[in-house]
């Protein structure tokens, strides 16, 4: 959610940047905030201190994270003094509230992350641009279950629903997030990493709009027209049909617990994990399934590659060879047989993996990533 | 000649079709038996003469005759040669040697002149409707079956009405039904109206106070809205149809008559008719649709009088059901907001912050329950407290708010944590409640730097302390549940966070969160005080939010009990930002 304009204070944003970057993974709330108060003080608009400091800001975090080189401590620290820096911002600078045609509705949208999304920041920050745009923007956090969403959504009649995903797995979890703000009559706008770098999944979820960042979802929703014609209810996407997305996902554990027992019996190193090795082991195998399963509802195998990929780098800066997947993966897919869709995601993946370089000789074992995530 | 006789024999099949063409239509009259003319018909006829009417046998000429088809014989140049009797009551000029311009309709004139083959063509004739079927007659004649259709095209013409009708009202009921917000219903109601009925469109609602709630829409389909301080007994038919039962019919008012206020703006002047429909709802009335026509547009028929009945009784039952709804939901949220876990802020320079997850996809409280009783100033001691009372649901939640409202009376009397319990003890015993209720105590205070801690359990897992360096250790406290026995009894632990150090109060859900890769394992303290390890130096809602993401991927989209976190933060920096819980920040849904 960022997108950055050219600007001649390129170098003073910068050092902002570093300096807030540097505060928040201290846990440093005042030297942070202060970075936030100067940015204001020279006059810098908040729209552009939220989008163009705070965001790049919390997606440098995110990205540390995801290689590895923060700590979860550090990570959730962070988290924490940009939501508060945010909170201070917004404090000090009023909206400007946008006269509305008289006689208009006021424009009032809701801002929501998908069931299972504890990435809130992007939309958080959507909210408050939408604020100091005049919206009337009411944000319901992180992990918002739909029936809540609906709810809110009938109460309160907005315009639309901004819906926020950065996780790909999440997405059958969108999908009747969407369905259902649709079936209320109030269109969605999809945002975040999950819907792909150009919404494609949103499109496939038959999302009304998608914006790449937080000002071009300002835009487009200033220039949705509210109608009371209703689109026939899309129908779900046709390669569902084939129930593979459904039975893997209903049995991902019977799956986790068969791929446990075939290395057992084709990778000898597997004999000697420890308790904790198996136990992360089987939490990295539940989550390939769960990324597998995404691939499989979005028909798509780069869901599943780019999440083996990660991985593989994550493994490998730890000193683990990424082939150490593959076994997994042929595990994985000796078991799905039948099913021809989870088949050939499963070899593109294990292409991509073998295809990555190596790292350090020595075999380690899974070690504690069973919480990957994107990098929103 | 065979030529002849072979497309005589075609003829004859043709008519016979034909008679069952005009069949239906003629429903009473005598049917040409087509056999009959196949029988009679000499083998020689094709042979004898120039035209139709001159060669038939004399069995043929009185069937051709009596024909109930009109039918006209005319000549390449355009001359009548022959009508039969039915051609002759509906075109009397058609005697033969008439040219046909001057005997027949001018769509028949152009069909008979057109170049090229002759093909079945249809226009009006007086009050009727025909279609006009060519056959070849001998020497370039045509034979002009005039089939009435009349009947035909006023049911083809109703079915297209009604079918027209059914969809708009199918595509009315899709788009009234999916929304239960009263406005989109106003307005969805005012653009389907203006599009489908009428050129504009004004739904009025019923009064509230004095004012009169107004969803215009204007041709171009834009919707504005107003509240119009006016009385509605001052247009003819508005009252009646807001005040909706008994039901009254559509009211038509000169729309010169029309105050201002009832047209949508800028569309004042242009108004040619205007018919005031209530919208009847479930018992209630749901207010009024007034329908505006410009000039060209012509008034409303009988059909689209009775179209516009329907859809109103419709959009009548969707207001009512969004108002009715709209009243159900502000009621269940005053009381909600009673029972709603409260956002926690730092108190007197210690950090609290709280999550909760119902049970149930949707609801926002249940049988678990935090919150805080906020000392008068830094000296005293903050209370916070986090329970879960058995059972789950709304029921249960009502027992929370009895029970918070219990503390929020003892927690000012600066007594013991045991003196709290037993007098919580005895009030839940007196009550009609047979629950039970397992709490933590927690009552804080910041002590130079540090966060001074006491902490006691009834029947309630016991906090767990995560120090600076990582290592998680149990509060040492506690104690009986709250409820059930007439005693009580409590051990207190006090304790001391420095800075960066947490104690968390949770609840059973999320240690007994079921999930993980395997589906069935147990979230379990192990994997909890893992976690919590890495929590060392993070701020409280950090904290939290942690514990709820894990307990909430462990679980997956399986279900779960309630789950309530509570941590007690030491900050790490002294000085502390003025986070005054004011702000919209971090909690879930």
């Amino acid at each position: 959610m960022t997108g950055t304009p050219p600007t001649p204070h390129v170098p003073a944003r910068q050092a902002r940047q570093a300096r807030l970057y540097a505060a928040a993974l201290a846990g440093d709330e005042p030297a942070a905030t202060a970075v936030v108060q100067d940015a204001l003080a020279d006059g810098a608009d908040p729209e552009d201190v939220l989008l163009d400091l705070i965001a790049p800001v919390q997606r440098t975090v995110g990205e540390e994270w995801a290689a590895a080189r923060i700590t979860v401590a550090q990570e959730h620290a962070a988290s924490a003094v940009n939501e508060r820096v945010i909170g201070a911002l917004v404090r000090h600078a009023a909206p400007t509230p946008a006269a509305p045609r008289p006689g208009a509705r006021p424009r009032r949208v809701t801002v929501a992350c998908v069931d299972g999304e504890w990435h809130a920041l992007p939309a958080r920050l959507l909210t408050e641009v939408l604020r100091l745009r005049g919206w009337e923007a009411d944000f319901l956090g992180a992990q918002v279950p739909t029936p809540r969403l609906v709810e809110h959504v009938n109460l309160t009649g907005p315009r639309a629903v901004a819906l926020s995903g950065s996780l790909a797995t999440r997405l059958p979890t969108a999908h009747a997030a969407i369905a259902a703000c649709q079936a209320v009559g109030v269109p969605v706008l999809a945002g975040g990493a999950a819907f792909g770098p150009d919404g494609r999944y949103a499109r496939l979820l038959g999302a009304d709009m998608w914006a790449p960042d937080a000002r071009a979802a300002a835009v487009l929703l200033a220039e949705h027209e509210p109608t009371a014609a209703r689109r026939p209810h899309p129908a779900a996407p046709p390669h569902l049909a084939d129930q593979e997305y459904t039975l893997v996902a209903r049995s991902a554990p019977q799956l986790v617990r068969a791929t446990l027992a075939g290395l057992e019996g084709t990778f000898p190193a597997f004999r000697d994990y420890s308790a904790r090795q198996r136990r992360h082991t089987a939490e990295d195998i539940a989550q390939i399934v769960d990324f597998l399963a995404a691939s499989l509802y979005a028909d798509d195998p780069r869901l599943l590659v780019d999440f083996l990929r990660w991985t593989a780098d994550v493994l490998t800066a730890r000193g683990v060879p990424a082939h150490a997947l593959t076994p997994t993966l042929d595990v994985l897919a000796a078991r799905l047989a039948d099913f021809p869709r989870a088949v050939r995601h499963l070899s593109e993946g294990r292409w991509a993996v073998s295809a990555a370089p190596s790292g350090p000789a020595g075999h380690s074992g899974h070690s504690g990533h069973g919480e990957s995530r994107g990098t929103a | 000649m065979r030529d002849g006789g072979f497309r005589k024999t075609r003829r004859a099949a043709r008519q016979g079709r034909q008679e069952r063409w005009w069949g239906p239509a003629h429903g009473g009259t005598p049917r040409v038996d087509t056999s009959d003319i196949r029988t009679d018909r000499p083998s020689h006829a094709a042979d004898t003469g120039s035209t139709v009417g001159t060669v038939v046998a004399p069995g043929e000429a009185a069937a051709w005759e009596a024909a109930p088809c009109p039918a006209l014989v005319v000549d390449g140049s355009g001359t009548v040669r022959r009508a039969n009797e039915a051609a002759r009551r509906l075109l009397p000029d058609a005697t033969p040697g008439t040219p046909l311009h001057r005997a027949a309709p001018g769509w028949l004139v152009t069909a008979h002149t057109r170049v090229g083959p002759r093909v079945a063509t249809h226009g009006p004739v007086a009050d009727r409707h025909l279609t006009a079927h060519p056959t070849p007659g001998a020497d370039g004649d045509i034979v002009w079956w005039l089939v009435d259709d009349t009947d035909r095209r006023h049911a083809e013409e109703a079915l297209r009405r009604e079918r027209r009708r059914t969809a708009f009202m199918t595509e009315a009921s899709e788009a009234l039904l999916a929304s239960l917000n009263l406005e989109r219903c106003s307005e969805v109601t005012a653009q389907l109206a203006a599009r489908h009925l009428a050129d504009a469109a004004v739904v009025v609602a019923p009064p509230t106070g004095r004012r009169l709630p107004v969803t215009y829409c204007d041709p171009g389909g834009d919707v504005t809205h107003g509240l119009v301080r006016a009385d509605p007994d001052q247009v003819p038919g508005l009252g009646e149809a807001l005040s909706g039962f008994p039901p009254v019919p559509s009211r038509w008012i000169d729309p010169a008559s029309a105050p201002a206020w009832l047209l949508p703006p800028g569309f004042d002047g242009e108004a040619a008719s205007l018919v005031i429909t209530p919208l009847p709802g479930h018992g209630v009335p749901a207010g009024a649709l007034v329908l505006l026509r410009r000039a060209g547009r012509g008034v409303f028929t009988e059909g689209e009088e009775e179209t516009a009945r329907l859809f109103a009784a419709r959009a009548g039952v969707a207001i009512s059901a969004a108002r009715l709804y709209a009243e159900q939901a502000g009621t269940t949220a005053t009381l909600m907001e009673e029972l709603l876990p409260p956002r926690l802020r730092q108190t007197h320079g210690v950090e609290l912050a709280g999550g909760y997850r119902a049970a149930r996809a949707g609801e926002r409280v249940g049988g678990d329950f935090y919150d805080v009783y906020r000392a008068p100033n830094a000296e005293r001691e903050s209370l916070v407290v986090l329970g879960d009372v058995c059972g789950k649901g709304l029921e249960a939640a009502v027992l929370t708010g009895k029970v918070r409202n219990a503390l929020q009376t003892l927690a000012p009397l600066s007594v013991g944590h045991q003196q709290i319990l037993g007098l919580l003890n005895e009030a839940l015993l007196d009550s009609r409640h047979t629950r039970f209720v397992t709490l933590v105590l927690a009552s804080v205070r910041r002590e130079a730097g540090r966060v001074r801690l006491r902490l006691t359990s009834a029947g309630h897992p016991p906090p767990l302390l995560v120090r600076a360096d990582g290592t998680v250790t149990e509060a040492e406290t506690q104690g009986s549940l709250i409820g059930v026995l007439p005693e009580v009894r409590s051990t207190t632990a006090v304790t001391h966070l420095a800075p960066g150090e947490t104690a968390l109060l949770f609840t059973d859900g999320i240690t007994e969160a079921r999930g993980g890769p395997l589906g069935d394992e147990l979230f379990g303290d192990a994997r909890l005080r893992e976690a919590l390890g890495q929590c060392a130096g993070m701020p409280a809602e950090a904290v939290v939010e942690r514990v709820q993401m894990l307990a909430s991927q462990w679980i997956g989209d399986r279900g779960h009990d309630d789950m309530a976190v509570v941590a007690i933060t030491a900050p790490r920096h002294a000085h502390l930002s003025a986070v005054d819980g004011h702000t919209p920040g971090r909690y879930t849904a």
